[in-house]
């Protein structure tokens, strides 16, 4: 296990490293991720000035939402972004080489693409997450603090997990599907919002097959110490996340059968 | 120029533009999973526009029906945006094969003009039919306000195309000063995805903000004809913001052939 991180911490060095060979590059993409988000923010603000708020959920609310998501969503693009890369790799065969290696697929797949840029994402996220967090008529006991760090880990988690079935289907298909965007992608753009704002058979699709309401709507009424209109209890939705970390745990064993599935496509 | 030269150039334009949109048309498939999400991405996008329009009693300088149409019309002909720079010529920016280019017995700027136009109408043509479909059979896009309206409305993207593939232009020629990275052009993509509408309708922006919006090209890229479509801009506008659309693309064409002139005086070709 020690080995097994120390291994990947070595990855990441690596993959550290040679992204800073195009320093400059880097500053320039960083940026550019920055002030992508950062705009997507600034519509959202456009839009309350205008409405003033969504169904009763005001802007300071809105942005914890959107500050669990977009973190949550960066931390797990930047240690399972490998997974989201992986279908070429199917594709053309490399995938043998790293069934060569007496290491687990799962480390060296996830630590294959630690992308940097994605710091401009989880930046912004976090900026905006501070700025709710401040703007919001709540005391930050030190067990809310913990709830709202431990739904990071469990939407970092969940998000991870959708990148890792989406790799798995790869071992069935080869082809990369686009439409696993819809969850993963979609899954963040979905999860800025409470789920209570979407339709019945959408949120429903977000709660029960896609545990998507357990990482940010659950927990968010906790921490905003709202009521919910379904009648969940503190301690329940305190627990909850920990169904995205239930979702990874699938989604890894359903990665072993891909990989027992695997047929090489090299010639 | 000889009426015979003339036709002859434009023989070989059109065959660039239409090489590249067959070449395009090949991918069928992607074409069906990057529908799939856009509809996810419109469906999202119509029931937050619902509960806001919900929230609130007063109204907005836009109905919820035309806001409707135009998130609709956003995903349908959501490749009108000018994304990226054009990959080949990108890397022949790198590589240093420009120099063929050059070799080409044709006008370079109408050259690469003509490959990003021919380029990015295939997608178009593929996705807007399904998706504008899927749209109005489903999920409440209406059809246009009148057929006066509906005319306007492909005039107006016509236009839309033509400044889009300008900017894109534009974008790629900047790359033959950046060489590494295409920063500017990202930079570019980004501002223009906001200022064109395409992530919230720019009448919802602030009043004072869109004074600023006014002065700038970029809502001619989707604003401008997606409300024109249902009616939100009354069709007695029409001329004027067909005249401004077309204005802009011709001073963006101008400005990219002046760019891209001394971007030549001052190339250094890559590679031995």
């Amino acid at each position: 296990m020690f080995d097994g991180l120390s291994l990947y911490g070595r990855y990441v060095a690596a993959s550290i490293r040679s992204q800073m060979q195009y320093r400059a590059s880097f500053i320039m993409l960083t940026l550019g991720h920055l002030v992508a988000t950062g705009t997507e923010f600034l519509a959202l603000w456009a839009l309350f000035e205008r409405f003033g708020h969504i169904a009763g959920w005001t802007l300071p609310e809105v942005a914890l939402f959107y500050g669990l998501a977009s973190v949550s969503f960066a931390i797990s693009e930047g240690v399972a972004r490998g997974f989201d890369m992986f279908a070429p790799m199917v594709k053309r065969g490399d995938f043998d080489r790293i069934l060569l290696r007496p290491r687990s697929t799962i480390l060296q797949i996830g630590a294959s693409e630690v992308q940097l840029m994605r710091i401009g994402r989880f930046g912004q996220g976090l900026i905006v997450l501070l700025w709710s967090a401040s703007a919001l008529n709540v005391t930050w006991t030190l067990a809310r603090i913990l709830l709202l760090l431990w739904t990071l880990c469990c939407g970092a988690a969940l998000f991870s997990g959708l990148f890792v079935l989406q790799a798995t289907s790869a071992f069935w298909t080869t082809e990369s599907l686009e439409v696993w965007n819809t969850l993963t992608y979609g899954g963040v753009e979905t999860a800025k919002f409470p789920l209570s704002l979407y339709e019945d058979w959408f949120r429903k699709f977000f709660t029960y097959i896609i545990p998507l309401a357990a990482v940010t709507y659950f927990p968010a009424l906790a921490i905003l110490d709202k009521t919910d209109p379904l009648g969940t209890s503190r301690l329940f939705q305190s627990a909850i996340p920990l169904g995205g970390m239930v979702f990874l745990g699938v989604a890894l064993l359903l990665w072993q059968v891909g990989v027992r599935h695997y047929h090489s496509t090299g010639s | 120029m000889t009426a015979q030269t003339l036709l002859r150039g434009w023989r070989g334009y059109r065959a660039v533009m239409s090489a590249r949109l067959r070449e395009m048309l090949q991918y069928r498939t992607a074409a069906v999973a990057g529908m799939v999400t856009q509809v996810f991405w419109g469906l999202i996008h119509l029931m937050i526009y619902q509960a806001f329009y919900r929230s609130t009693a007063t109204p907005q300088p836009m109905s919820l029906a035309e806001t409707v149409d135009y998130i609709w019309l956003v995903q349908a002909l959501l490749l009108l945006m000018p994304w990226r720079t054009d990959a080949e010529i990108q890397d022949m920016i790198r590589t240093g094969n420009v120099a063929f280019e050059l070799a080409k017995p044709a006008d370079l700027y109408t050259l690469w003009f003509a490959r990003i136009l021919g380029g990015r109408a295939a997608p178009m043509l593929l996705r807007f039919p399904l998706i504008y479909g899927m749209a109005a059979l489903f999920f409440g896009l209406r059809l246009p306000a009148s057929p006066a309206a509906a005319g306007a409305f492909v005039l107006s993207v016509l236009a839309a195309f033509l400044l889009s593939s300008a900017i894109t232009t534009l974008m790629t020629i900047s790359l033959m000063w950046t060489l590494a990275g295409d920063g500017v052009a990202r930079l570019t993509a980004t501002f223009a995805s906001v200022l064109s509408g395409s992530i919230i309708p720019l009448p919802l922006f602030p009043g004072n903000l869109q004074r600023v919006l006014n002065l700038l090209p970029f809502r001619g890229l989707m604003d401008v004809p997606f409300r024109l479509y249902s009616g939100n801009i009354p069709l007695s506008a029409f001329p004027r913001e067909l005249a401004l659309q077309l204005a802009w693309a011709l001073t963006l064409i101008v400005l990219g052939r002046v760019l891209l002139a001394r971007g030549m005086r001052r190339l250094v070709v890559q590679g031995g």
